[in-house]
């Protein structure tokens, strides 16, 4: 076993973790963080992401332990001070860009790193920059559509209620 | 004036403040007291013969708790199939019994023959490596003409590969065989529906628990109906009295039909956590998801369309072979047969039609309904002939759609596949397709599209299915061993705000915003004073759960009732409290008033009055408001819609791309546009991805190619356009009291033969006489048919 010591969501936590520990378990399994999804095993549905020292990152793809001394940042630090929704999670509840929310987390963690790089994303970079994250309700019309309104841009054009 | 509340608003989703904030609880979130965990050992080969299986060594493993094998089980019942279908010659369908852990033979790859109990999840799979099973493997059967025609089986005892051969209806087979033989002209496609897997994001996950002191049994489970899994673990596979044992759906993340049946892997957890005293919880993971959800689709048909010399239809008839899997899941002879036959008239005034499917056992997964069920195949094998006879007959495909189209004054429509059609408009919904869809300036898109060497092509579709199931008595003389009526209880609290508990199970529906829209329309009340409860049997009346696009139709026609018991009531109760007769009591925004008087009592006035019974009729009236409905639908609820896709094909490496996606769909009334325009987006999205990219593979050894995301081919964002949807052109339902129909699968139906009709429209274009490429589309298949 390995101590490991993180910043998760600004506070410092700490644990003892299995050299073989991803970094989801531990969030998940030691830290009670359970908007952290796990969809697939092969990197590939992005439920799990979250941020690492500021990068998108797919927790079931890191261990633990390469985690210790970083700063992790999980959906469940995404809102506001107040508790209320910020403007991405507000902009998926206000455009219907989530249904079962499973795959919701990673599609808010990624497009909160995604507007970081580009802060106003044409509907095609937005739907590039999805390649890792794999929704299965929703089309991805409304998440395309969220993303785009959460960076501020005019979607009244984009059709549908 | 679009409303802001109530039936109609696009009110957004409460739900979504817990999933956006990662608090959210889906069943693998969940971890109880002394929680233990499972893993099972599954087979490697597809077929093989159970000689012995030595747990000794994993017993001894660290942790390990217990190891179970199907001989534990051997005597306990099988995991039944729901519905009863008899061959064309009378007899009854083959039902090989279906156990929790595969007892002497294991019979797809992924087939659970062992499963280990262990402090932690790694110590549980490292146990499973521990297990020495001797399998000898036998051959294979995949291929389903080689199933049917072999003396290889997948089940010993029933001595055939055949469960069934079916015929629909049997009754007009020689007139439709007649009509075929003496027809102006005849178009035949013989084509694949290719097997997909549901795929819902969430893996399934089960937590079973029990206490020793009163005998209960907890299951927390990935279900869409938590009362028809207990139905099957209590009636049929481990005898728990139904009072001993209560089911919870938590959140679900996603379901698309491959939730809703009973999974082994519930009855093992709970036996187990009997067993050793604490709860096990088993969670999915995706290879295994893969491998062992129920699978859809894997038809093999060919279908003919006789046509006179105007175009109308004369017939449709159809063979197809139905892969069943190895096992029967609960609802996998109804798919192909009463899913499926029925439907096969399509939006047609067509006079004869003949339905021949024969379901086969195969070394595979078990295949079962997902998103549409039986009514894509149904629309894929109708819509893609009638392209192909449009194209050799020399006509317009839309006009020999309308041609042959019911027409608004012949509802109700007796339909040649035996169902009765309550209410539509085809044509309205083509008129708005081909305005939304801009047909008039394809023309200049195509141009544009060749100038940059691609071919673009155009495809259009018809579908009506049939939903919101069912109707019991209709069913039951169907086969159904089943009710399909759901329940709603609305409970008034004291204070005024209300609770209603649904047998429907929302994972993704949004059923805890919409089903508040309707009783607040209703009782003039605040939505937000509506709590909806759904997913726990402890909780709810017992209804059948959400699959078949029934939530609304069915379980919101009950809310409906129910709420309608509470109005009167509380009219009684309002006329004692203002000294009038019931039957003067009006109820307008929340108020009950004496008509035609000045004098009035509020909602929570009445409320508080059930609840506090001074100076109160007891001798008329009970104490309380909670009232109590079952609903069971007097027919099927039949939406319909026209759809066109444009697609360009890019002539150097065959790929394919869809540019403009339009759904013109008619659910009647509307109680929430913005959840129903996001079902419609996400059945598109499975459509085209079924017509594009997902294939279920597995080769000749029975060994699954595709059984990950690295292999099986999930539509991601870029591979979608944005879609125009539209549901302005409604029929209302005639028969239940929203006037609502379905809208979970209508994407998931309409939209392959739609993607598929464009592609070979772009090739014709390009001056290749391509007739029909078999799903998915992939580049490979395109420049393939090309050259």
């Amino acid at each position: 076993m390995t101590k490991v010591t993180m910043t998760v969501n600004g506070k410092s936590v700490s644990g003892d973790v299995e050299g073989r520990t991803l970094l989801s378990s531990f969030l998940r399994d030691d830290q009670g963080l359970t908007g952290t999804h796990v969809g697939c095993d092969t990197s590939q549905c992005g439920a799990c992401v979250v941020h690492v020292d500021g990068e998108a990152v797919k927790a079931c793809t890191m261990l633990a332990a390469e985690a210790d001394g970083a700063t992790v940042d999980t959906i469940e630090g995404q809102a506001n001070a107040d508790g209320s929704l910020n403007v991405i999670q507000q902009a998926f509840q206000d455009h219907h860009g989530l249904q079962c929310g499973f795959c919701t987390p990673g599609m808010v963690m990624s497009a909160a790193a995604l507007l970081k790089e580009n802060p106003t994303p044409t509907e095609t970079e937005v739907r590039e920059y999805l390649e890792g994250n794999i929704c299965r309700c929703t089309g991805y019309h409304n998440i395309v559509k969220a993303i785009m309104a959460a960076s501020g841009q005019d979607v009244t054009a984009i059709a549908a209620e | 004036m679009p409303k802001d509340t109530g039936i109609g608003a696009a009110t957004v989703r409460r739900e979504d403040v817990r999933f956006l904030t990662g608090t959210g609880e889906y069943t693998d979130d969940i971890t109880l007291a002394k929680q233990t965990y499972a893993v099972f050992a599954r087979s490697t080969v597809a077929h093989g013969t159970i000689k012995s299986i030595d747990t000794s060594a994993a017993e001894a493993m660290p942790g390990v708790l217990a190891v179970f094998t199907g001989e534990d089980f051997a005597e306990v019942g099988g995991n039944p199939a729901g519905w009863l279908i008899n061959s064309r010659d009378g007899e009854p369908m083959k039902e090989p019994k279906r156990p929790v852990l595969a007892h002497g033979k294991v019979r797809h790859v992924g087939d659970a023959y062992a499963a280990v109990i262990a402090e932690t999840v790694q110590q549980a799979r490292d146990a499973v490596e521990a297990i020495e099973a001797d399998i000898e493997e036998l051959d294979a059967i995949v291929d389903m003409n080689a199933a049917l025609t072999g003396s290889n089986f997948v089940h010993d005892e029933i001595g055939t590969n055949q469960c069934f051969d079916w015929g629909w209806i049997e009754d007009n087979r020689e007139a439709t065989d007649n009509a075929i033989k003496n027809a102006h002209h005849v178009t035949t496609l013989e084509l694949v529906n290719n097997r997909l897997v549901p795929n819902a994001m969430e893996p399934r996950a089960s937590i079973g628990s029990y206490k020793a002191s009163t005998g209960e049994y907890t299951l927390h489970t990935t279900s869409q109906n938590p009362h028809l899994t207990r139905l099957l673990i209590s009636a049929f596979v481990l005898g728990i009295p139904e009072n001993m044992l209560t089911v919870i759906a938590p959140d679900v993340g996603g379901g698309f039909g491959s939730k809703i049946y009973h999974y082994g892997e519930e009855a093992l957890v709970l036996a187990a956590a009997k067993k050793i005293g604490r709860p096990v919880k088993w969670t999915a993971d995706r290879t295994e998801s893969f491998l062992t959800d129920a699978h859809g689709r894997d038809h093999v048909t060919k279908i003919e369309l006789a046509l006179d010399a105007d175009g109308k239809f004369l017939a449709f008839r159809t063979d197809t072979k139905a892969n069943v899997g190895a096992y029967l899941s609960n609802f996998s002879t109804a798919t192909p047969t009463f899913l499926h036959g029925t439907l096969m008239a399509g939006n047609y005034t067509v006079p004869l039609v003949y339905v021949n499917v024969k379901a086969v056992f195969t070394n595979t997964a078990p295949v079962d309904a997902y998103r549409g069920a039986g009514r894509p195949e149904a629309t894929y094998s109708i819509e893609r002939v009638i392209d192909k006879a449009a194209r050799e007959l020399g006509m317009d495909p839309i006009e020999l759609r309308r041609k042959n189209f019911v027409k608004p004054d012949q509802y109700p429509f007796a339909s040649a596949a035996g169902l009765e059609y309550d209410a539509g408009n085809y044509d309205a919904l083509m008129d708005k397709m081909e305005e939304i869809a801009d047909v008039a300036g394809f023309a200049a898109r195509r141009a544009e599209s060749e100038k940059n060497g691609k071919l673009r092509g155009f495809g259009v579709n018809a579908y009506i299915e049939a939903c919101g199931i069912a109707p019991s008595n209709l069913v039951g003389v169907l086969g159904s061993r089943v009710g399909l009526y759901d329940a709603a209880t609305v409970r008034v609290n004291a204070t005024g705000n209300l609770s209603v508990m649904v047998g429907a199970h929302s994972h993704g529906q949004g059923h805890e915003t919409a089903f508040p829209q309707v009783v607040a329309e209703m009782l003039g009340v605040d939505p937000a004073v509506i709590d909806i409860v759904h997913g726990d049997t402890s909780k709810i009346p017992f209804g059948m759960g959400t699959y078949g696009s029934r939530s609304l139709a069915v379980c919101g026609s009950a809310v409906v009732r129910a709420t309608e018991k509470i109005i009167n009531k509380a009219k009684k109760i309002a006329g004692h409290m203002l000294e009038a007769s019931e039957h003067d009591i009006t109820l307008a925004d929340g108020v009950f008033s004496v008509s035609g008087t000045d004098k009035s009592v509020t909602f929570g006035e009445v409320a508080l009055k059930a609840y506090i019974p001074h100076e109160y009729p007891l001798e008329d009236i009970e104490p309380g408001l909670e009232e109590t409905a079952f609903y069971d639908p007097a027919n099927f609820t039949y939406p319909s819609g026209a759809y066109a896709c444009e697609v360009e094909v890019d002539p150097e490496t065959g790929k394919v791309t869809v540019d403009r996606m339009t759904a013109v769909d008619d659910f009647g009334n509307v109680i929430n546009p913005m959840i129903v325009t996001g079902q419609v987006h996400g059945g598109l999205a499975q459509g085209i991805g079924q017509a594009l990219v997902e294939n279920t593979t597995y080769d000749e050894n029975g060994q699954l190619l595709s059984a990950s995301y690295m292999d099986y081919t999930m539509p991601r964002a870029d591979d979608m356009p944005m879609f125009s949807v539209d549901h302005s052109q409604g029929t209302p339902c005639t028969h239940n009291p929203l006037g609502v129909k379905g809208c979970g699968e209508a994407g998931a139906i309409g939209s392959p033969p739609t993607v598929v009709n464009a592609v070979i429209d772009a090739l014709q274009s390009g001056g290749k006489n391509v007739t029909h490429i078999d799903m998915p589309v992939s580049p490979a298949r395109v420049w393939e048919a090309m050259q």
